[in-house]
């Protein structure tokens, strides 16, 4: 096995929405609150890895460069859907492990705005016929052959889950958004900050039965980064570092393989098993073992069939897990801590750095009102669909 | 496919049998490049579906948004038709059939024609 790969710094902006700034100003000062928290400079950087999913054609690693420092590092610049942040992480971690770097800064950042609905296309009103496009259709089918949109695509993968198991329906799925709003009051990163009662939640606009307003997560700003090193550089670090810096003990990349159904219905299932399965088998961990967990709850009906894939219930429990509230943060298993992105909000080249930040942040035992005690160990998940899933799990360094 | 009997039709892998709408380069499921063309059953039940109320616009809602399995073993994604849009009428597993309607005419007066599924 390669060497260990260590967090040494990390850092996040606040999510929410920036009318005043832009991306790279978003980044860079991420990538500066990274450096300054890993008490390194950019000098000490032999890679940087930077991924926007809206920009990505924007050269934005070249463009945080001219804010931080142009060392004449490589740059990669990465886009992987919603799992573009966990894709930055995963390049830095390749290429200190291929021995190409000692040190590197992957930073993730997205400005949306307002940007509404990321799926589902207008009909033009008046027009005249022509089979176009891989399938000779004749209009935009969103609408006609089921839906684009993703708290519609999202309904669909919890309302299969509570088709093939019981105990599952619109009350499991809202009750998964209480507990993210009320988790995101004690998070002053949060892009909101408010707790709403099951009612409220239940009660909220439908925007995709089983989908509420309030069950699925925001459009925003922000960004997040995190200073990776191998443990060769580590063991000249000083004590300090040391001591802060919080280990990767699994880092793991899947797509998803084929299943009958996945061409109809992007299966978000099984690319999440074997990552985490195989994060699980790099960590020497077990779900039981489990500290805290942020995982990727674009809508409440996504949380849900999450706690099954990552085995953090019994096999098709995960009806009964959120009624006995056990992903609470006084739960067996706290997950989503942060408000997720349902609370703490989505922009989307940053939540798979910023998940990192979240685990790290509580394993450094510095998460200040939203800390969970001791925690010793905690797992990062993220799925773009498409589909990419990447899976961290960290554990505390143990180096007084 | 349209004609006197309306159904669906899939390119069907020649070595394993899955099945894709749409063409392939070759087999997603075993890397196999040949297929064949097969009609696909009629029926089959509802797997999950979704009530939508939000779209872009333009795009009627509430709509309903179904992936059906048919009786012979294909995941088909469509929406649900000829059922009111309300969560207490739609039953997950239940029988649905295949079905076409007009969907729209064009300026110069040609039809398009889509298909959904509606309760049996």
């Amino acid at each position: 096995m390669a060497q260990d790969i260590w967090v040494l710094g990390t850092h996040m902006t606040a999510f929410g929405r920036y009318p005043d700034q832009d991306a790279v100003d978003l980044a860079a000062t991420a990538a500066l609150g990274a450096l300054d928290d890993g008490g390194v400079t950019i000098s000490d950087m032999d890679l940087l890895a930077c991924g926007t999913l809206f920009q990505a054609n924007a050269g934005m690693g070249q463009q945080v460069q001219k804010q931080i420092g142009q060392t004449g590092i490589p740059v990669y610049n990465v886009s992987n859907a919603c799992a573009t942040g966990a894709t930055a992480l995963r390049t830095v971690i390749m290429a200190i492990r291929a021995e190409e770097a000692d040190m590197g800064l992957a930073i993730g950042v997205e400005q949306m705005g307002k940007m509404g609905l990321l799926a589902g296309g207008a009909r033009k009103e008046k027009n005249v016929y022509e089979p176009s496009g891989r399938y000779g259709a004749v209009m935009p089918i969103d609408g006609i052959l089921g839906t684009d949109t993703m708290p519609g695509v999202f309904a669909q993968a919890g309302m299969e889950y509570a088709n093939d198991n019981d105990g599952v329906g619109f009350e499991q799925f809202a009750k998964v958004a209480q507990k993210n709003h009320a988790h995101s009051t004690l998070n002053p990163l949060a892009q909101y900050q408010k707790e709403f009662s099951l009612e409220e939640v239940m009660g909220s606009p439908m925007q995709s039965y089983p989908n509420t307003l309030l069950m699925c997560c925001p459009t925003g700003d922000g960004a997040a980064a995190c200073v990776l090193v191998g443990e060769e550089r580590f063991a000249t670090l000083t004590r300090e570092q040391q001591s802060r810096a919080v280990k990767i003990s699994a880092s793991v990349l899947t797509t998803d393989p084929y299943v009958e159904s996945g061409a109809m219905q992007p299966d978000v299932n099984t690319l999440t098993r074997n990552a985490a399965q195989a994060a699980y088998e790099q960590a020497g961990v077990s779900p039981e073992d489990l500290s805290l967990v942020e995982l990727h709850d674009c809508f409440a009906t996504a949380e849900l069939i999450h706690y099954d894939n990552l085995g953090l219930c019994e096999p098709g429990g995960a009806g009964d897990f959120i009624d006995r509230g056990a992903p609470w943060r006084d739960g067996d298993t706290p997950v989503n801590v942060s408000g997720g992105l349902i609370s703490k909000g989505h922009p989307i080249g940053a939540t798979g750095v910023a998940n990192v930040y979240e685990v790290a942040t509580h394993l450094r035992g510095e998460a200040g009102d939203r800390q969970i005690e001791g925690a010793n160990v905690g797992l990062a998940h993220v799925i773009g669909l498409g589909s990419s899933c990447g899976v961290h799990i960290l554990e505390k360094s143990g180096i007084g | 496919m349209l004609g006197d009997e309306p159904h669906l039709q899939a390119n069907e892998c020649a070595n394993c049998g899955a099945r894709f709408f749409g063409r392939r380069n070759a087999c997603a499921h075993c890397g196999h490049r040949e297929f064949k063309p097969v009609r696909v059953s009629d029926t089959g039940t509802l797997r999950t579906f979704s009530i939508v109320y939000r779209a872009a616009p333009t795009i009627p809602t509430p709509y309903v948004s179904a992936i059906v399995l048919t009786d012979d073993g294909t995941s088909v994604r469509s929406n649900l038709i000829n059922i009111e849009p309300d969560p207490t009428k739609i039953t997950l597993g239940m029988k649905v059939k295949l079905d076409t309607y007009v969907v729209g005419t064009d300026d110069d007066g040609q039809e398009a024609v889509a298909f959904g599924y509606a309760p049996v």
